[in-house]
């Protein structure tokens, strides 16, 4: 009884789009061309979607926004914790500060990152040009090559808060002792660093490592802000594509496919998340 | 602690002080340069190179925002789409955490049969990408002639915002002892009673970290709002920038101007309760 209001909202909210989202699937449906109707066709939007290399292109533009970004965030989310670990003078003023990006809208985000990329009157080439570091005005979202580079690093600014606030509250319940053992071995930072550090991090990081891949596997809506998967499609990750083929190309089954591989492949993800919560539970 | 000579403490000193600048300096850039962009004339905004003069600084757009009566201007829009935005996120968020609260309860305190799967079918709800369920959701909603209402959304957000509440207090409620409750039942206290007098003290610590979450959720969601709405009469706040950011209509200055209005409840709320919010993280996504 206690159960069933949420119980509920699942079904008819999640559970049901899910099924008629993979029956749309397995239908011939474009919107544009409805002469023949809508007829069953199996798993034919699959074998097309896997053998269209729009497809994998966007496959492998996730694949390179979710292996960039974790690096980012890792890398500076676990050197920030470490800093707001460590005592220093105005530390209440960054760690205040630090939550600000995490808890700015997506879209607000985003759209702010395009105003910043913008390559007249944007902070970032005016920046650089006053730097001295460049001397013209680059097209950051405009070109290809560097488009979906600049779209992680809008993203990994609003994340790495999050990761280093986890990773802080894990370096809180590392004991003091633990590094008193070390350094009478004579270790310095660095080896005290990897030794024992790392090692008490490994669950956090196992754990905020699956959910962010999860939240790459889904990026849409600071890609909408930003580029809207252009130029030239070079950030159209899979999340995209499926709009794209389902709200603008209007070829409901194809983006049907597309979307209904998205969720398995969260739903992958998932599972790989809730053992990694058990081992954890069991271990201690 | 580490014993090490005097200049090695020194170079991690300086490495420490160095690094704390460029961070401070990297995460507040880029949200200064937005707020500075909502205050300056649209001519300073668009010159080249950028030029930043305090004296011409004006608080115009925002009272636009708050003043403007043309329907078509994008300052009407932003304030009846931040409107739509606060009710909307305040209602989920109640609403999630009473209802989570007590199916949260359920899988912390009751046995039953598929308790495990029920608990990882919900925790699946709130990872499914939107994009697999917004097709099929317009459809039924289009049908039940509930497209671009504000209650439609809430019912939307409410799917990934309620199995998040459940999940997160469900791992809290586990590490409280059952022994609390029975001793308020031994007192006296009805079974609900012993729930809301004995419990909901213990984890409220946990049930502000989760509403900050909640909120935070449902202040962000973008993607349902855009296809599952059309006029102001329902969009929130994320989709009236996006449109404006994509039409190019306004100067940037008012869309940075709805843009900080729109970081300003979040960020508010993420300070006001930061020191839950760690906490609350934790138990959340690594104790589970």
């Amino acid at each position: 009884m206690l159960l069933f209001p949420a119980f509920l909202i699942v079904v008819v909210v999640v559970l049901i789009p899910l099924i008629m989202t993979f029956a749309d699937s397995l239908k011939h449906y474009n919107l544009l061309d409805m002469s023949g109707g809508t007829p069953f066709v199996g798993l034919q939007n699959y074998a097309k979607l896997l053998s269209d290399p729009g497809f994998w292109g966007s496959l492998g533009r996730t694949l390179h926004f979710t292996i960039l970004s974790l690096v980012i965030e890792f890398i500076l989310g676990v050197a920030i914790a470490m800093l707001l670990h460590a005592k220093f003078h105005g530390q209440w003023l960054l760690r205040g500060l630090i939550v600000i990006p995490w808890a700015i809208p997506t879209i607000v985000n985003g759209a702010m990152w395009r105003w910043i990329y913008n390559p007249s009157y944007g902070a970032l080439n005016n920046f650089l040009v006053w730097l001295h570091l460049t001397k013209t005005y680059h097209q950051w979202l405009g070109s290809p090559a560097t488009a979906m580079n600049m779209v992680v690093i809008a993203d990994a600014w609003k994340m790495i808060p999050l990761v280093a606030m986890l990773v802080l509250a894990a370096l809180q319940l590392i004991p003091e002792d633990v590094y008193e053992a070390v350094a009478v071995d004579g270790a310095g930072r660095i080896r005290s660093f990897f030794s024992i550090t790392l090692p008490y991090l490994k669950n956090v990081i196992l754990v905020v490592l699956v959910i962010r891949t999860i939240d790459a596997i889904k990026v849409f809506d600071i890609i909408y802000a930003m580029t809207g998967g252009g130029p030239a499609n070079s950030t159209m990750p899979v999340a995209y594509y499926a709009y794209d083929a389902t709200f603008n190309q209007l070829f409901i089954s194809r983006g049907a496919a597309a979307a209904y591989l998205i969720a398995m492949l969260t739903l992958i993800f998932t599972i790989v998340y809730s053992r990694l919560l058990k081992t954890e539970e069991e271990s201690k | 602690m580490i014993v090490e000579s005097r200049a090695s403490r020194t170079m991690w000193s300086t490495v420490k002080y160095v690094f704390a600048l460029i961070v401070v300096f990297c995460t507040a850039a880029p949200f200064l340069w937005l707020i500075i962009s909502s205050l300056e004339p649209t001519q300073d905004l668009y010159s080249v190179p950028v030029v930043i003069r305090l004296r011409d600084f004006s608080f115009s757009r925002y009272a636009q925002i708050f003043q403007s009566s043309d329907p078509n201007s994008p300052a009407y829009v932003f304030r009846h789409a931040m409107g739509n935005s606060i009710e909307i996120a305040i209602v989920v968020t109640v609403v999630c955490l009473i209802v989570g609260f007590f199916a949260a309860y359920a899988f912390a305190r009751l046995n039953f049969r598929f308790k495990r799967s029920l608990l990882f079918s919900f925790l699946f709800t709130y990872m499914v990408p939107s994009i697999s369920l917004v097709m099929p959701l317009y459809i039924i909603f289009s049908r039940a002639g509930m497209l671009d209402s504000k209650f439609t959304l809430m019912l939307v957000y409410s799917s990934f915002v309620l199995p998040y509440t459940v999940w997160v207090l469900q791992g809290y409620l586990v590490s409280v002892p059952g022994e609390l409750e029975e001793a308020a039942r031994v007192d006296g206290c009805t079974y609900f009673g012993a729930i809301i007098r004995v419990i909901v003290p213990v984890v409220i610590p946990a049930i502000i970290a989760t509403a900050v979450f909640a909120l935070l959720l449902a202040w962000d969601e973008f993607l349902y709002a855009l296809i599952l709405t059309s006029t102001i009469h329902a969009q929130t706040i994320s989709v009236t920038i996006a449109s404006f950011v994509g039409k190019n209509v306004a100067d940037f200055g008012m869309i940075a101007t709805g843009g900080v209005l729109a970081a300003l409840p979040p960020t508010i709320f993420a300070l006001l309760f930061q020191r839950f919010i760690v906490g609350g993280m934790t138990a959340g996504s690594v104790k589970g």
